[in-house]
């Protein structure tokens, strides 16, 4: 393969690191130690570098892989909708295990976290595809059309709604649009607010959307006019708008419903943001289990640089803004701020220290704002309706509406657009859901909260979430839940620093002590410890967050835990003896004998 | 010469220059607060934690927080040395560590932090990790001992800027990954200068070995962290 003429066209340009390992991928099947030296020459980097950025990311390879990728998605939601029989299937019709290549080099089977399909579960992308809803019978017919070389975007015979099924899309992905609101899926018309944002000034602007008091959608809940100041006032040759679609929160899905159908929204407030900050570029850093949307987002931007509506001079008023898109390759932390940037110019995934902070010292090193989708979709409402119309709606403190991605047991999952201050309770009905046990609040980074929580409000005083609602019923075992969030973090810690990397694999450990039933009351107390300890002294959010399966599970339902331990023992080691030769007793026909009935 | 920062570390008043980290600023007050992955001249990355300390009741890792005027700073509370103490315990349990058949013993910096904090037995379980030792021309890559500091990253590097060492994989699974080609044109000051850099035993230079005998070896005399303490 000429490498070379590959790399020509991307100009030496490191940011576009990522997007050039990705193309030498698709054509190759795999990064090829050829392709990795190539790249090392061409940008003046060590093998390692390279090979540094590749381990890093899910969906990117050194390692040949089959002609078909399965990536089966391992959420929580997935197990509880039959994952296990679907993953079994796979693997008998495939004929190898996963982390494998089938033999023939037809079929790999990997796993993934969370790919944002959690009400249409269990999900699989096969070579950038999304298959949705999954059972054996279904994965069965895949492996066969496999078997005849089908391409894979033949597979899909449905396609889901709206623009689902435009030519670009073609995704079996269902929306679900379960409850519209006024603000996201209220009435727009596409074009309005970036025109009336530019009849003001940028210092307006920032003030309309602080009076609106808006608050960042993403998670975190910072105030997005006063991030827009910050950015605005510092100095430098270029700013920058970054939108965070790399909702990567397992549960969360509402991003990709508003990438689906208000794009236009999307970008008109990654403008509207341009213009208060002073920047001219704008970055939309989609996540890669997303990929499936690109084409349709490009062509939805090339539309909107028809309308005068991005480009040069955007409405006539001598503004300048435009928008390209880089992908991710699959990594959860990606999603926070400082860690998308580094992506973004091409690199891992780490999170950076603070200060400075993104806006300070964000891409390539000047002053970036990174708003969520949702973020940016509000501000462009608020700009069209005013700031006290937003504030008419929600609370004092939580203004406006909050999109959810609700999934889990319940008659209908999907988006709801909802006002800020609504009950579980009362979303509990809104869904459909009885019986409930928990409901997992704000994702596995957030709350998990059992009935004695149902009274309390969805808003950033209460109960914050950045969108994610998981409910689980009565017949589910909340271990199982708590297991599977524990896994989430240690597979997506990004390795740094050492209460995360290590911590949680202790944690886990303690955790699947207690929950085998050989935990003391000591050991709750342990684990209560250990969780406070990663969470303090953690680098980034991401291990802030990662004991909160637990340490929300300890609190709000303590009851299943204290089952499951042993009230008189103060010691039960973590080794049990008798399990452990319980085989070989069997074999010999001898019975074990306890220590102290020697003595 | 612009005004000094006050802030106080345990009660202590304390002063500094603007710019300076929380570590830096202690030190310059005589006051140590425990480091491993921070060497001076390199540019922090706050990857160990173990500098961690709390501000106004907020952590923060020291090494790579500015000062800010106004901080009061704990240091040495009971509740920042215990979470200090776990941090360490922690590397040791996801490591395999037998100081015993160490070339650094002695001069092991992680070794130097148990003995300080009195650590005999860990309060986590071992993890026994499988991990593999690397050989190059010059050095032994001993991935049971690595504790991810990144020192070595961050210090050695060609004239034109290649890293020579980089970070592979992630989550638990992270290693520090030699560049063959480029280690394999490795100076003997290099391959030494590399072997110094690391706190513990992973990156040890070949064919030389045990030149100061165990006992007489830098923590054995005095333990980490006295040469700033000396200077109160
Ligand atoms: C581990 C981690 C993952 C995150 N993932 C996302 C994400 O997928 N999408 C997002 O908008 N924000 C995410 N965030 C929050 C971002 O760091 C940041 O606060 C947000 O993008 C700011 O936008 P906002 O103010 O509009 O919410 C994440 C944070 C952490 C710590
Ligand atoms: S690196 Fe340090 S702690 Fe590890 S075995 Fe060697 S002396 Fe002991
Ligand atoms: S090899 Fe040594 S210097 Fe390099 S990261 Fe590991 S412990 Fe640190
Ligand atoms: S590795 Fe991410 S917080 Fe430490
Ligand atoms: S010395 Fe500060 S984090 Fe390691």
């Amino acid at each position: 393969m000429n490498y070379k003429k590959i790399l020509q066209k991307y100009r030496k340009d490191r940011t576009r690191l990522i997007e050039i390992l990705k193309e030498l991928q698709s054509r190759e099947g795999h990064i090829s130690e050829k392709a990795i030296i190539s790249v090392a020459d061409e940008f003046g980097l060590s093998r390692a570098e390279v090979e540094g950025v590749i381990s890093f990311y899910h969906f990117l390879s050194d390692r040949p892989l089959g002609k078909y990728v399965v990536y089966l998605n391992n959420s929580i939601t997935a197990e509880m909708a039959g994952r296990e029989m679907v993953a079994r299937a796979w693997e008998r019709e495939a004929g190898c295990h996963f982390d494998q290549t089938s033999e023939d080099g037809l079929v790999t089977l990997l796993e993934t976290s969370c790919i944002g399909m959690n009400d249409q579960e269990p999900a699989a992308i096969i070579n950038g595809v999304v298959f949705t809803s999954l059972n054996p019978e279904k994965v069965k017919k895949l492996v066969g059309w496999m078997r005849e070389g089908r391409a894979v975007q033949d597979m899909v015979e449905e396609t889901g709604e709206g623009a689902n099924g435009h030519e670009l899309v073609r995704a079996m992905v269902r929306n679900n649009i379960q409850k519209t609101g006024p603000v996201v899926f209220g009435e727009y018309v596409p074009g309005q607010a970036i025109g009336k944002a530019l009849e003001t000034t940028p210092e307006c602007i920032i003030d309309e959307v602080k009076k609106a008091n808006l608050l960042g959608r993403g998670g975190a809940g910072f105030p997005t006019g006063l991030k827009w100041e910050f950015c605005r006032k510092e100095k430098g040759e270029q700013h920058f708008v970054i939108c965070n679609a790399d909702e990567g929160e397992p549960g969360t899905f509402k991003d990709r419903v508003i990438l689906t159908e208000r794009p236009e929204m999307v970008f008109e407030g990654m403008a509207i943001a341009g213009y208060a900050v002073g920047a001219r570029l704008g970055i939309l850093y989609l996540r890669h289990e997303y990929t499936y949307l690109r084409r349709y987002l490009e062509h939805v931007l090339q539309k909107m640089r028809e309308q005068g509506w991005l480009g040069q001079n955007i409405a006539g008023r001598g503004f300048d803004f435009d928008i390209e898109i880089k992908m991710g390759a699959g990594a959860y932390v990606c999603g926070e701020e400082s860690a998308l940037i580094e992506s973004a110019e091409g690199k891992r995934g780490e999170p950076r220290d603070r200060p400075p902070f993104p806006v300070q010292k964000g891409y390539l090193n000047l002053p970036s704002t990174v708003n969520n989708v949702e973020t940016l979709a509000t501000a462009t409402q608020i700009i069209t309706r005013g700031a006290s119309w937003f504030r008419s709606m929600g609370t004092p403190v939580s203004a406006g509406t909050k999109l959810l991605s609700v999934s889990g047991d319940c008659e209908r999952p999907g988006i709801y657009e909802v006002e800020y201050g609504l009950t579980v309770k009362e979303l509990l009905e809104m869904v459909g859901a009885e019986d409930t046990l928990a409901v997992q609040v704000g994702g596995p980074s957030g709350n998990c909260i059992s009935e004695a929580g149902f009274g309390r409000k969805i808003c950033f005083s209460d109960l914050p979430t950045g969108g994610s609602i998981i409910i689980f019923n009565r017949s589910r075992d909340l271990f199982a839940v708590v297991r599977n969030f524990l896994d989430f973090f240690i597979e997506e810690s990004c390795g740094w620093c050492v209460p995360c990397r290590a911590g949680n694999v202790l944690l886990k450990k303690k955790f699947e002590k207690i929950a085998s039933g050989l935990g003391t009351v000591q050991d709750l107390k342990e684990i209560e410890a250990w969780g406070k300890i990663i969470k303090s002294t953690s680098r980034c959010g991401l291990g802030q967050t990662s004991p909160n399966p637990v340490l929300t599970t300890l609190s709000n339902f303590r009851e299943v835990y204290q089952s499951r331990v042993s009230k008189e023992a103060d010691f039960i080691p973590e080794f049990d003896l008798n399990r452990a030769v319980a085989e070989a007793c069997a074999i010999t026909g001898r019975k074990f004998q306890e220590e102290q009935e020697h003595a | 010469m612009p005004d000094k920062i006050k802030f106080t570390i345990d009660g202590k008043d304390c002063q500094a220059d603007p710019g300076m980290t929380i570590y830096e600023a202690a030190k310059a007050s005589g006051i140590y607060i425990p480091v491993l992955c921070h060497f001076e001249g390199l540019k922090p990355v706050g990857s160990c934690r173990i500098c961690s300390v709390r501000v106004n009741g907020r952590w923060m890792a020291s090494c790579t927080q500015p000062v800010t005027p106004g901080m009061v700073i704990e240091n040495t509370s009971p509740e920042v040395e215990e979470y200090r103490r776990a941090i360490i315990e922690m590397l040791f349990v996801e490591g395999n560590h037998f100081c015993p058949a160490c070339e650094k013993s002695g001069n092991c910096e992680l070794q130097a932090l148990a003995y300080r904090y009195q650590i005999m037995v860990p309060q986590f379980p071992y993890l026994f990790p499988k991990k593999d030792i690397e050989a190059f021309p010059k050095f032994l890559l001993e991935h049971n001992r690595c504790v991810q500091c990144q020192r070595c990253i961050r210090a050695i590097q060609t004239p034109d800027g290649k890293k020579i060492f980089a970070m592979k994989n992630r989550s638990g699974r992270v290693r520090i990954n030699v560049d063959k080609k480029l280690a394999a044109s490795l100076s003997d000051e290099e391959a030494q200068k590399a072997m110094d850099i690391c706190p513990v035993g992973a990156i040890l230079k070949k064919e030389v070995g045990f030149r100061v005998p165990i006992g007489q070896r830098k923590y054995d005399k005095k333990p980490i962290g006295s040469e700033i303490e000396e200077k109160r």
